[in-house]
């Protein structure tokens, strides 16, 4: 009996893989049923817990940021350690327009955030993009210390390092006022950004523009091969990355009420990449763990025991570069198609 | 106006600093160029040899040379043990991966410091004989500033006449321009590694340690300066030791013009100096064009 079906067994599984090969294809941006989960819960998360809306609003901009990133680093492969430059650009937009009263009514705030962000992305990424490696990480790591210097040298306009404090921000659609004591229009109005820039994201990685993206990170002389615009491809991708990270940074002041130098920093940069990367870059869905995991255990770990929270994230990040290439959700993966073979096999 | 004594602080104190910089950073460089690898916690290295070293002179007395070669052995060993273990591992990954595990080693490094040693800064206790005023001539300055400038000189040649003259040297210069054409005629890349990788984290060691007097030394060390290290890798061109060194003096001296004439701020222009620099030449002021 066994030895009858031991052939057949391979060749059967060889022809499923290939026929999911084709049907992974043509139906990868089909959705699926677990795609609702991080919304219900996001909502559920809402009426659950309504004390903690101030760190579910951290971590939804948290989420967004690291989407953003996502689609320079994870499907463009634009390694950079500079992302911060983007979110501290919209997030200074953002604090600036309403600290001088000038404008403060948040939607279109974000809209004028992920402008400049956009803009700063365009014009480095028409300048930077040309190199590759270290280089490039230096570069945009340079451009950061750069903006995060001018906003502080220029502390009459920009506050310098103490930031604008108590911003005044316009209710959303003139009706929903933000305050400042009870988190819940900051938490579903953020909730609602990240869903239409998730949406926007979604469609765009499963666009022909995204699998060039994908094409470029996985082999740039073939796509130069098949005639691909390879820089204005990613000069495209990084333009609209840096726009959705000055959206996040934007969401951030209007949340938070305030603007400091911290927007700008190495740390925020270091930190979205952390997230990213546990979560699991290259999919859509590793910034939603990777935030919501990294972001609980600092909140409950970090300000009781902040030498053992750092050392056991020191620890964790060594582990997943070791051992769980593909952060957290890769190791799912790993784990599920480990037990399909299982199944498979007898 | 600018007195003669300014001058002579602005020059000497940067090169004195860039000094340190150089120190620290060419290991760094050299096995940045072999393997390619970002080696981003290069600086917990230089932390953990200067709190050797300093730890060596306040609480066991032992003199100023004896520590520094205690921080160089220990150090040394210690990159020896993590470069077998686990970077090695990490050879064909992928930028992202490398950058994720070394700031990981970082963060270890940083929290085991505030655990073992504690979370203050140490301060190195000079020999007498390197704490006073030197008559140079034209002006007097800080004696410990002028033995930092000549230790780093009698570095650099020794260090250019290995490159240049031993077989070791030959190999290393071999390995930072084709790595492949090198493995394929023989050369064995990975012990080359590791020797340069040890070589490498003593002399970040002896950076930290001899530094330790003006950039200070405490657990944050490691994070602090990291992208002044870089800052001078790359300007000065992945395994180049000249350029590291021309890039390190460069930026120790702006670094002091800066703060001279503006407190506030000056570092903006080292930013974009490197930015500038990058773009017109990627691969650094001496380094090798890429292939």
């Amino acid at each position: 009996m066994t030895d009858a079906a031991s052939p057949a067994g391979p060749a059967r599984v060889c022809e499923r893989s290939e026929d999911a090969g084709v049907h992974g294809l043509t139906r990868r941006h089909h959705l699926r049923w677990w795609e609702a989960l991080p919304w219900l819960i996001a909502i559920a998360y809402y009426f659950a817990f309504p004390d903690y809306l101030s760190f579910g609003a951290d971590l939804l901009v948290s989420i967004l940021f690291a989407l953003s990133l996502d689609l320079a680093l994870g499907y463009a492969g634009i390694v950079t350690l500079g992302h911060a430059a983007f979110f501290g650009t919209g997030a200074y937009t953002v604090g600036m327009l309403a600290y001088y009263g000038v404008w403060n009514e948040p939607i279109t705030s974000l809209a004028l955030g992920a402008l400049a962000a956009a803009a700063v992305g365009l014009l480095s990424g028409i300048v930077l993009l040309r190199t590759a490696g270290l280089t490039l990480l230096m570069l945009t790591l340079c451009t950061m210390a750069l903006l995060e210097q001018a906003a502080n040298m220029a502390h009459a306009v920009t506050g310098g390092f103490d930031g604008l404090p108590s911003l005044t921000i316009g209710p959303v659609f003139g009706l929903f006022a933000f305050n400042p004591l009870y988190y819940d229009t900051q938490y579903l109005y953020s909730l609602g950004v990240l869903f239409l820039c998730f949406v926007f994201m979604r469609t765009l990685v499963y666009s022909p523009f995204g699998e060039s993206l994908t094409g470029i990170r996985e082999n740039v002389l073939r796509m130069h091969a098949v005639g691909a615009p390879v820089r204005r491809r990613l000069i495209v991708c990084y333009c609209i990355s840096a726009a959705l990270a000055g959206i996040a940074g934007g969401l951030w002041a209007q949340t938070n009420a305030y603007v400091n130098l911290s927007a700008l920093g190495l740390d925020r940069a270091a930190t979205v990449l952390i997230i990213l990367i546990l979560g699991g870059y290259g999919r859509l869905y590793g910034a939603f763990v990777g935030a919501a995991v990294y972001l609980a255990l600092e909140h409950f770990l970090a300000q009781l025991y902040p030498t053992a929270w750092q050392l056991g994230l020191g620890l964790l990040l060594v582990a997943v570069a070791l051992f769980a290439r593909n952060g957290m959700l890769g190791l799912g993966d790993m784990l599920r198609r480990r037990l399909k073979l299982r199944q498979a096999k007898p | 106006m600018t007195s003669a004594a300014d001058i002579a602080n602005m020059v000497l104190g940067g090169l004195s600093a860039g000094t340190v910089l150089f120190i620290v950073s060419v290991g760094l460089s050299v096995t940045m160029g072999l393997m390619g690898f970002v080696n981003l916690a290069h600086g917990s290295f230089a932390m953990f040899g200067g709190y050797v070293i300093v730890l060596a002179m306040n609480r066991a007395h032992v003199d100023l040379p004896a520590a520094l070669a205690l921080g160089f052995v220990a150090t040394a060993a210690l990159s020896v043990i993590f470069e077998r273990s686990l970077y090695r591992r990490l050879y064909r990954a992928g930028e992202l991966d490398q950058v994720l595990f070394t700031i990981g080693l970082i963060f270890i490094f940083i929290a085991t410091t505030i655990l073992v040693v504690g979370p203050e800064g140490q301060t190195l206790q000079l020999p007498a004989a390197l704490n006073g005023q030197l008559n140079l001539g034209f002006v007097q300055y800080r004696t410990y500033s002028v033995f930092l400038i000549a230790v780093g000189a009698v570095i650099v040649l020794g260090i250019w006449l290995v490159f240049e003259r031993t077989r070791i040297g030959a190999q290393i210069r071999a390995t930072v321009d084709n790595r492949r054409m090198a493995e394929s005629l023989g050369i064995n890349v990975d012990r080359l590694f590791t020797i340069t990788f040890a070589f490498g984290s003593g002399m970040a060691a002896l950076g930290g340690g001899l530094g330790a007097e003006f950039l200070g030394l405490d657990p944050q060390y490691a994070l602090k300066y990291l992208v002044y290290f870089l800052i001078v890798v790359s300007v000065g061109g992945l395994g180049s030791v000249l350029g590291v060194y021309l890039a390190s003096l460069i930026l120790g001296v702006l670094n002091f013009v800066l703060t001279f004439y503006l407190p506030k701020g000056g570092t903006i222009f080292i930013y974009a100096l490197t930015i500038l620099i990058l773009l017109v030449r990627p691969q650094g002021l001496l380094g090798r064009k890429e292939p």
